[in-house]
């Protein structure tokens, strides 16, 4: 089982972009899960979101404690939380973030594991036109981990979204799945 | 799996709704039910639903029409949960006592004070003594399919009873998972029309006027108590037979309860919701890395009490933790007494833990239930519980002790 | 209840009550202690007596005019109350054998 925290602020599509993941994972067959924490619901409130991926059925419903992997759509929640307290020793983190990777942790943005950085806000302005950027981020992460195949995600968010929308979000998630592929050959 | 669309839970009692036909949908929005009515009021201004939604000013407005609703044969549905499952409390009665079949989707959180919109069971324990029947479901697949086995459980002649289908607030109304849909036509074939009869039911029918809600004398009331508490007796019979019709029909089965693991267990863990799945997974880990002898028993139909199956599945262990999401103020959790009683007689019975787990949405992790089973070990080999009523994960830094 | 008024066959579910307008077999007019008179030449038609009367006791007959139903009526003196003329009195009721 993969287990993944989403660390956003409200209204960046953290829940959303849970949600889709577990979906393309579906649509390949797998057993998912996720969901979000409640908190004080209002624009720019730190929200973490799970997801859950397994070859079974899964049957654990707590939080996640030592995910494998953490997204993080805004780096300046980093001041407040620790963004990779539990993560496992080989876990990875894909970060929002114009920095590289070895700047990333020397800013001590993030204390620990493989960063995979991309710059999804100005992906996100330049393709979809606003700063929401969780199909991008996702691209990146289908990328960096395989945990999921970047076509998985395009029908998932061409089964949520209208058409333009939806089309806007697959060609801006493909270009961060190929600045991140571009990166790691 | 054919046809898994990813649905939250919410969604998914929304669609087994819409497959069931219902008639009428009353409801007033409360976190965290408010996207199944949201869902439901959709598919009928879309005419995916052919249905009727009555608007109502508060949740009493709302069990009174659905009182009326069912009461002309109707089939009827609503959902809510704390406060506004509260604030029904009096027509609760009303509508278990008028035989009506309604079915009610309670998605559970906490009673304030203190305020809050987290899970804990406090809300439905709060009707457990009402005639409803609470059927508490694990995960979204199983969110779906009780909502059509409630209907055709409600509706049956020798049961009669309304019945909540419980689901842990934002632990599972709002986690999405993939979930089967199943068709019209197969759901439609296992759950026909609800007709009721104006010479038996509760039903308002011109040609043959009746006033229901009557007032009665001491000489029948006890009477009619017992034909009410007589028709959840069958309605646990019921539950066993629409569960395994539904097994044979979809290929998926629940029974009242669920016995995992607890055949050889020395400690078995006694759960509702989604507590129970984690559960099962802690209970695997300690078998496999401490070679403890764990079982997990599941409480899926909560009234009517198990009593059978909660008996042959724990009384051999060697100690049972009974871990509830709420508490009965000057005494301890509400199924933990359930669970005593039902063993109150038996001739051999298990050292009982009386713990309290996850109140106001305090996530029960790992850890937590880690520790029930060590403590519930520990209590089977020396024969008694460390203590009468065990708060699990609970600050000691804030309250001392 | 003096005779049984049902079995166990036919006990039903719930006391709905399955006989509509069943409170007219009961003739609660001998529960009465004191009966209102109406004097027709006092009387204006107002209806305020038909209104106010909780037992539905008062009735306008087909001849126009305001009759007490000796039946149902319990003798609770509201209509004389309410008169605006005065064209109703309480007077000590005479038993009819």
């Amino acid at each position: 089982m993969k287990e993944v925290i989403f660390h956003g602020r409200g209204g960046q599509g953290a829940v959303a972009g849970a949600d889709i993941l577990a979906d393309a994972a579906m649509r390949e067959g797998k057993y998912s899960q996720s969901f979000p924490t409640f908190g004080p619901e209002r624009r720019g409130a730190p929200v973490m979101a799970f997801t859950r991926i397994d070859d079974k059925p899964i049957r654990v419903r707590c939080q996640i404690y030592e995910p494998d992997y953490v997204i993080v759509l805004d780096s300046t929640i980093g001041q407040f939380q620790n963004l990779t307290a539990g993560l496992k020793p080989d876990g990875s983190v894909i970060i929002n973030t114009p920095l590289t990777a070895e700047k990333v942790l020397e800013e001590k943005i993030v204390a620990k594991g493989k960063i995979y950085p991309i710059d999804a806000s100005s992906i996100a302005m330049k393709i979809i036109g606003s700063p929401v950027l969780n199909t991008v981020i996702l691209g990146a992460f289908s990328a960096a981990t395989g945990e999921v195949k970047l076509k998985s995600l395009i029908e998932a968010v061409s089964s949520r979204f209208s058409e333009t929308v939806a089309q806007k979000n697959n060609a801006a998630m493909e270009e961060a799945y190929n600045v991140v592929k571009g990166r790691r050959n | 799996m054919k046809n898994r669309k990813l649905l939250s839970g919410n969604k998914a009692i929304a669609e087994a709704v819409r497959l069931s036909e219902v008639n009428v949908v009353s409801a007033y929005p409360i976190t965290p039910q408010t996207s199944i009515v949201e869902y439901l009021s959709e598919y009928i201004a879309r005419g995916e639903l052919n249905a009727q939604f009555v608007q109502a000013e508060s949740e009493f407005g709302v069990m009174s029409a659905c009182i009326g609703a069912s009461s002309v044969g109707a089939r009827v549905f609503t959902a809510t949960c704390s406060q506004g499952l509260a604030l029904m409390h009096e027509l609760n009665y009303v509508a278990a006592g008028l035989r009506l079949p309604i079915v009610m989707a309670v998605t559970n959180r906490q009673l304030s004070q203190p305020l809050g919109m987290w899970c804990d069971h406090s809300d439905a324990m709060g009707e457990r003594d009402s005639g409803w029947m609470q059927i508490y479901v694990e995960t979204c697949q199983e969110a779906f399919d009780t909502v059509i086995q409630a209907f055709k459980l409600s509706e049956s002649r020798e049961v009669l009873l309304p019945t909540m289908v419980c689901l842990d607030g934002f632990i599972l109304s709002h986690t999405s998972e993939p979930v089967e849909v199943l068709d019209q036509e197969q759901v439609r074939d296992f759950l026909p029309a609800y007709k009721p009869d104006a010479d038996y039911h509760t039903l308002l029918d011109v040609k043959k006027p009746l006033a229901a809600g009557g007032g009665c004398p001491p000489a029948f009331t006890m009477e009619f108590d017992y034909k009410k508490y007589d028709a959840q007796e069958k309605g646990r019979e019921m539950l066993r037979k629409v569960d395994e019709e539904f097994g044979e029909t979809f290929g998926r089965r629940y029974g009242l309860v669920e016995a995992y693991r607890c055949e050889d267990a020395d400690a078995i863990l006694v759960a509702m919701g989604t507590m129970v799945g984690t559960a099962k997974d802690v209970a695997d880990e300690l078998r496999s890395q401490k070679g403890w002898r764990v079982g997990v028993l599941k409480l899926r139909s909560y009234r009517p009490f198990p009593k059978e199956e909660v008996l042959k599945a724990a009384c051999g262990s060697k100690a049972v933790a009974v871990v509830s999401r709420a508490i009965s103020y000057g005494i301890g959790a509400p199924v933990f007494s359930d669970i005593a009683t039902a063993m109150s007689n038996a001739s051999k019975k298990p050292v009982l833990l009386n713990c309290i787990a996850g109140m106001g949405g305090r996530d029960v992790d790992k850890k937590s239930l880690a520790a029930v089973f060590e403590k519930a070990i520990k209590a089977g080999e020396t024969g008694k519980a460390e203590n009468e009523v065990e708060w699990v994960g609970l600050n000691r830094n804030l309250v001392g002790g | 209840m003096s005779k049984p008024y049902w079995t166990k066959e036919n006990f039903p579910i719930t006391p709905n009550i399955r006989n509509p307008a069943g409170s007219l077999a009961f003739k609660c007019g001998q529960w009465r202690s004191v009966r209102p008179v109406i004097d027709e030449k006092k009387c204006t038609k107002c209806g305020l007596c038909v209104l106010y009367c909780p037992d539905d006791a008062v009735v306008k007959n087909e001849k126009d005019v305001m009759e007490i139903r000796y039946d149902y009526c319990k003798g609770c003196g509201i209509c004389e109350n309410e008169c605006p003329v005065k064209a109703i009195k309480m007077i000590v009721e005479v038993q009819q054998k």
